[in-house]
C-alpha cells in the first residue's frame, strides 16, 4: 500500500463545495480521506502549510507538437512543464504532424504518454481530414482509440455545411466539438486586435468582428444539430454575449478563456514583442474586462492554457510572419491568481474553472477532492513570490510574455494518481 | 580662495579701440584693399567684423563684403566627444576666388578653429591669401597657426573660459569680453 | 528627449523636433554650395539596410550620407533569399559586426526597425516601417511647411488618402500635432484605420469638408495594384471623389499648399497640372529630404548603446 499525507493546507473541492483547513490522504492512487488530524502513520507526507491543496488543473487545450514539431515541444518535455505548472491532465490538439485525424495516431500520443508523461494526456482528434475542413475523420474509431473530443482548432472551419455536418456527427459520439472561432475572411492580414493600438503600431489588425461573427454561427449550428459545441479561448465581449445567450436558451454550448486574455491586453504589443502574437490576438482592456466577469459569472466554464510552444528561431521573425502562440502551463496558476486578488474569483470558483469544469466538460475523471477519485492532486502556495525565466522550466520553447516579470503565486507539488511527480523544491520526479 | 565673479578684460571702448587699430594695419598690410572679404566666424566674430567693416569705410571709404562661416560640420572633435553643437548661419554672400578674405574671431585659443574655418573656406573656392583677425589670443596653440592682428594678448589658465559678451541676440547689449574662472563653466 | 535612435516621431518631443529643423536649415545651406560636401562623417560608415526597395528614399540618405563625407554602403537583402537564409536579427548582428556608425533601415513589416535596434549596438534609423512610421518624411514635411508658412504652429494641416496603409500619415499626424497643428484626415471610409480619432485627429468622409479652411493639404499615395477592388472600388472613383485638383482646392484657404511624399500617381492623387505647379511643394520637399537626412545623420551618428542624448556643446575658447 502507498500512502500519501498531505499535511496542513486549505482544502478546496468545488464538487462538495468544502473550504476548510485540513490534511488530504492518498492511498493507492485514490482519494482516501479529506479532514483534519489524518493519521499520517506508514505515509509519505507533504507540507502543505500556507498552501491550497486543490483537485490537479486540468488543461483542456495545449499544443504538445508530437508527432512532427518535436523541435518545439513533445510528449515528455509538455508533460513535464504541465505538471510542474500544476496540470494532472492535459488536452492535446490535434494540429501535429501529421495530423491527429486517424486512430494509429491517436494510439501513438497515447503511447508515448504513457512511457514518459508525468501528466495525464487526452487526445483531441482532427474534426476533418488532415485539419482542411472538407471530409470529416472516422470519430468513432478516433473515440475508441482514445480521443475524447474533436477540434481543427486554428484551422477553422470555414464551410458553414461541413461544419454542420460535423456536428451533426458528432451526436454518435457525444463528445465536444472545440471550434477555434475566427472567420478567416475577416482576420485578412491582421497579426494584432484591430483597435487603437494597431492603428497606433500600423501592423495589420485582427477584428473583434471575427470572432463575434463565428461564435454567432457555431452556436446556430449547435442549436440547430444538438451537438456539444465548447468555444475555445473566447476572447471578445461579442462572442461572450453570443455564447450568454445561447445558454440562456439551454443549449449545450461551453467556453473556456486563457489566463493571457484574463490578463493581458493588446498593449503587450507595443514594444513589437513576438511573443505577443497570438490567436486570437490579445484584445482591448472592455473585452478583457468582459472576459473575466464572464468567468467569475460562470459564462465561461474554464480556464484553458492555449500552451502553444515555438522555437526562439520562429519567433524572431517580422511580427507578422512569427507564428501564434505562446506557452503556458507554468504561468497559468499565478496568473490566473492574480484574478482572485481584487476579490473578482473566489478560490472555489477559481479552482472550478481550472480543474472541475474542464474535467466534466471531457468527462474525464478528476476535478474533485471526494474519497475515492483518483489521487490527481495540486498544492499551490498563493503567495508565494518568484521570477518567471522560461530557461529554467520544461518547456522545449521560451515563447512567453511574462518571461523575466515577477509573479505571485506557484505550484508547490503535484500528485498524479498519488504519486508525487513535482515538488517545487525537487523539480519533476519522474525517471 | 579663488575670485569666482567674471573678470572684465575689455569693454566695448576697448574692443572698439582695438578693431579701429586692426584697421589700420589691415589696410597698411594690404595694397589691393578692393579685394578684402571679412568673414566672420560665428558667433562672436559677427558682431566684430561688422565693426571692422564700419571701421574700414570710416578710414578707407571702402565697401567690404562680410560674410558668416560657421566651422562646426569642419570641427575634429565631434565624433571624439560625441557631441553634436547646433549648427550656426553660413553666409557667404560673394565667391572667395582670388580674394583676400580675413577670418574674424572674438577668442583664439588652440587654433583648431581657425584650421577648421580654413578647411571650409577651401571648399568655397580659392582665395588669393587668408589673414586672420584674433580679438583675444589666449596663447595655448595645439595647432601651427599664427594670427595675423591682434586685438590683445590676455595670457590665461587652461581651464579658465574666455567669453565675448553681447554677441547674442540682444543688440542693445554692450560688448565685453570677460574671463570666467575654471568652476564656473564647468557644468 | 532624444535616445539613442530615431525609429519613429513618436519618441521626439516638440524640442527635439526643432532642433532637426533647425540642423536641416543649416544642412540645406550645404547643399546650396558648389561644393557640397563637408567632412563631418569623414571615416565614418552608414549602413543603408533597405528589406523593401525603395529607389527615391535610398538615394536621400546616401546623397546626405555623402555630403556629410561618410562612407555609405546599401545592403539590401531581397524578400525571397531572406526566407531562404537568415532571420533579420541575424542579418542585423552581421552587419553591426563590422561596427557601422549608424543603421538606416527600411522594411516592410512594422517594428523591424526596433526590434533591430533592440540587438544592435549602432544607432538605427528608420527610414520606413510598414504602416507604422516615416520619421524623417514627416521632419522633411514639417521643414518644408515652416519654409512656405513661417511657422507651423496654429495651421490647419488636411492628410488625403489611405491612412489605413500609410506610414506617412502616421508620422506626419504625430510630428504636426506635436508641433502643436490640427490635423485632419480625409479618405473613403475602409482606408480610415480603425479608431483613427485616437491619434487625436478629426476624420472626415468629405473631401470637401476636411479642406475647409485648411493650410496644408497632402495627398498620400495610393497603391494602385492592392488596393484596387477591395478598399476602393477604382482609380476612377477615387479620382473623382479624393483625388485632388484645383477645383477641389478652393475649399481650402487661400494660399494653401499642396504636398505628396512622392511618388505621384498623376491624375490619380494629384491632378497633373497640380502635381508640376504651386501650389504643389513636391520638389521642395525632396529638397529638404536630404537636409533632415544630413541632419539625422549629424545627430545620430555614431551614438552607441548607453550614449544618452548630448546636451548642445558649448566649448570652452
Amino acid at each position: 500500500m502507498t500512502r500519501l499525507l498531505i499535511r496542513g493546507g486549505r482544502l478546496l473541492d468545488p464538487t462538495t463545495n468544502l473550504d476548510e483547513p485540513g490534511d488530504l490522504l492518498c492511498v493507492d492512487g485514490r482519494i482516501d480521506a479529506v479532514g483534519a488530524g489524518l493519521d499520517a502513520r506508514g505515509a509519505e507526507v507533504l507540507d502543505a502549510e500556507g498552501a491550497w491543496i486543490t483537485p490537479g488543473f486540468v488543461d483542456l487545450h495545449a499544443h504538445l507538437r508530437e508527432p512532427g514539431q518535436e523541435y518545439k515541444e513533445d510528449i515528455a518535455s509538455g508533460g513535464r512543464a504541465a505538471v510542474a505548472g500544476g496540470f494532472t491532465a492535459v488536452a492535446c490538439m490535434a494540429n501535429t504532424q501529421p495530423a491527429n485525424d486517424d486512430p494509429a495516431t491517436t494510439d501513438f500520443i497515447l503511447d508515448r504518454a504513457r512511457q514518459d508523461s508525468p501528466t495525464k494526456v487526452y487526445p483531441i482528434a482532427a474534426a476533418t481530414r488532415n485539419l482542411e475542413g472538407e471530409v470529416m475523420t472516422e470519430m468513432s474509431a478516433l473515440i475508441d482509440a482514445g480521443a475524447v473530443a474533436f477540434s481543427d482548432d486554428g484551422r477553422t472551419i470555414m464551410d458553414s455545411c461541413v461544419m454542420r455536418r460535423v456536428l451533426e456527427y458528432s451526436r454518435l459520439v457525444d463528445v465536444p466539438v472545440i471550434v477555434h472561432c475566427e472567420d478567416r475572411t475577416l482576420v485578412g492580414q491582421g497579426v494584432m486586435n484591430e483597435g487603437a493600438v494597431s492603428t497606433r503600431l500600423g501592423l495589420p489588425g485582427n477584428p473583434a468582428i471575427a470572432e463575434t461573427v463565428h461564435v454567432a454561427r457555431d452556436v446556430i449550428l449547435a442549436e440547430v444539430t444538438g451537438a456539444r459545441l465548447h468555444v475555445a479561448h473566447v476572447s471578445t465581449a461579442g462572442g461572450i454575449a453570443s455564447i450568454r445567450a445561447a445558454r440562456e436558451r439551454g443549449l449545450n454550448v461551453t467556453a473556456e478563456v486563457t489566463p493571457h486574455h484574463l490578463t493581458l491586453t493588446d498593449e503587450e504589443t507595443a514594444g513589437y514583442d513576438t511573443n505577443t502574437k497570438v490567436a486570437p490576438p490579445l484584445r482591448s482592456a472592455e473585452d478583457r474586462a468582459a472576459c473575466r466577469a464572464a468567468l467569475v459569472d460562470g459564462t465561461i466554464d474554464a480556464i484553458a492554457t492555449d500552451h502553444a510552444p515555438h522555437a526562439m528561431h520562429e519567433k524572431d521573425q517580422e511580427f507578422t510572419e512569427a507564428p501564434h502562440g505562446m506557452i503556458g502551463f507554468e504561468t497559468a496558476a499565478p496568473v490566473t491568481l492574480d484574478l482572485g486578488r481584487p476579490g473578482e474569483l473566489a478560490p472555489l470558483a477559481g479552482v472550478d474553472r481550472i480543474s472541475t469544469a474542464p474535467a466534466r466538460i471531457l468527462r474525464r475523471p478528476g476535478g474533485s477532492l471526494a474519497p475515492g477519485e483518483p489521487a490527481d492532486v495540486t498544492v499551490v502556495d498563493p503567495d508565494r513570490n518568484w521570477c518567471y525565466d522560461p530557461a529554467k522550466g520544461y518547456s522545449k520553447s521560451r515563447n512567453s510574455p511574462w518571461a523575466g516579470r515577477d509573479l505571485t503565486g506557484r505550484v508547490v507539488s503535484t500528485i498524479v494518481d498519488g504519486t508525487m511527480v513535482y515538488h517545487v523544491d525537487r523539480g519533476v520526479l519522474v525517471p | 580662495m579663488r575670485d569666482s565673479n567674471p573678470r572684465s578684460i575689455l569693454d566695448e571702448k576697448g574692443i572698439r579701440r582695438a578693431l579701429t587699430r586692426i584697421a589700420h594695419e589691415i589696410l597698411e598690410r594690404n595694397e589691393a584693399p578692393d579685394v578684402l572679404y571679412l568673414v566672420a566666424i560665428p558667433n562672436g566674430g559677427v558682431p566684430l567684423a561688422r565693426i571692422l567693416a564700419t571701421c574700414l569705410d570710416e578710414i578707407a571709404g571702402l565697401d567690404v563684403a562680410v560674410g558668416v562661416l560657421d566651422t562646426t560640420l569642419y570641427r575634429d572633435d565631434l565624433m571624439q566627444s560625441g557631441k553634436r553643437p547646433p549648427l550656426r548661419r553660413t553666409e557667404m554672400p560673394s565667391a572667395v576666388d582670388e580674394r583676400v578674405v580675413v577670418l574674424v574671431d572674438d577668442v583664439v585659443k588652440t587654433g583648431r578653429t581657425i584650421r577648421a574655418a580654413m578647411d571650409a573656406l577651401m571648399d568655397f573656392g580659392r582665395p588669393r591669401a587668408v589673414q586672420v583677425v584674433g580679438l583675444v589670443d589666449r596663447g595655448h596653440r595645439e595647432l601651427p597657426i599664427k594670427l595675423d592682428y591682434v586685438g590683445k594678448n590676455v595670457p590665461t589658465q587652461v581651464g579658465e573660459a574666455v567669453r565675448l559678451r553681447g554677441a547674442g541676440a540682444d543688440p542693445g547689449e554692450s560688448l565685453e569680453v570677460v574671463v570666467l574662472p575654471a568652476e564656473e563653466h564647468a557644468a | 528627449m532624444m535616445g539613442r535612435d530615431l525609429l519613429g516621431i513618436e519618441d521626439l518631443d516638440r524640442e527635439d523636433i526643432e532642433k532637426i529643423l533647425e540642423t536641416a536649415v543649416h544642412m540645406g545651406e550645404v547643399g546650396q554650395r558648389d561644393v557640397k560636401k563637408v567632412p563631418t562623417l569623414r571615416g565614418r560608415t552608414v549602413v543603408n539596410l533597405f528589406f523593401e526597395s525603395s529607389t527615391r528614399t535610398r538615394a536621400s540618405f546616401e546623397i546626405a550620407g555623402k555630403r556629410l563625407s561618410a562612407d555609405v554602403v546599401n545592403f539590401s537583402p531581397s524578400g525571397s533569399s531572406l526566407k531562404k537564409s537568415e532571420s533579420i536579427l541575424d542579418t542585423a548582428r552581421t552587419l553591426d559586426a563590422m561596427d557601422p556608425d549608424a543603421v538606416v533601415v527600411r522594411h516592410g513589416v512594422a517594428g523591424v526597425p526596433k526590434r533591430i535596434a533592440d540587438v544592435l549596438d549602432a544607432p538605427v534609423i528608420n527610414a520606413g516601417d510598414g504602416a507604422h512610421e516615416h520619421p524623417t518624411q514627416a521632419l522633411l514635411d514639417l521643414l518644408t511647411v515652416q519654409q512656405e508658412k513661417g511657422h507651423i504652429d496654429g495651421l490647419t494641416v488636411t492628410i488625403v488618402g489611405d491612412v489605413a496603409h500609410s506610414r506617412v500619415a502616421r508620422s506626419n499626424i504625430v510630428g504636426f500635432r506635436k508641433m502643436g497643428a490640427e490635423v485632419r484626415v480625409a479618405a473613403p471610409p475602409p482606408m480610415l484605420p480603425a479608431d483613427v480619432e485616437t491619434l487625436g485627429v478629426k476624420a472626415f468622409t468629405s473631401l470637401r469638408e476636411s479642406l475647409d479652411g485648411v493650410d496644408v493639404v497632402m495627398a498620400l499615395r495610393i497603391q494602385n495594384e492592392r488596393l484596387v477592388g477591395s478598399w476602393f472600388p477604382s482609380v476612377r472613383e477615387y479620382s473623382a471623389t479624393f483625388g485632388l485638383d484645383r477645383a477641389k482646392l478652393r475649399y481650402a484657404r487661400d494660399g494653401a499648399i499642396v504636398m505628396h511624399p512622392g511618388p505621384v500617381n498623376r491624375g490619380v492623387e494629384l491632378s497633373h497640372d497640380l502635381a508640376d505647379h504651386r501650389p504643389s511643394v513636391i520638389l521642395d520637399q525632396v529638397r529638404n529630404g536630404v537636409a533632415i537626412r544630413m541632419a539625422v545623420l549629424y545627430l545620430f551618428a555614431g551614438r552607441r548603446r548607453g550614449a544618452g542624448s548630448s546636451a548642445p556643446d558649448e566649448v570652452a575658447r
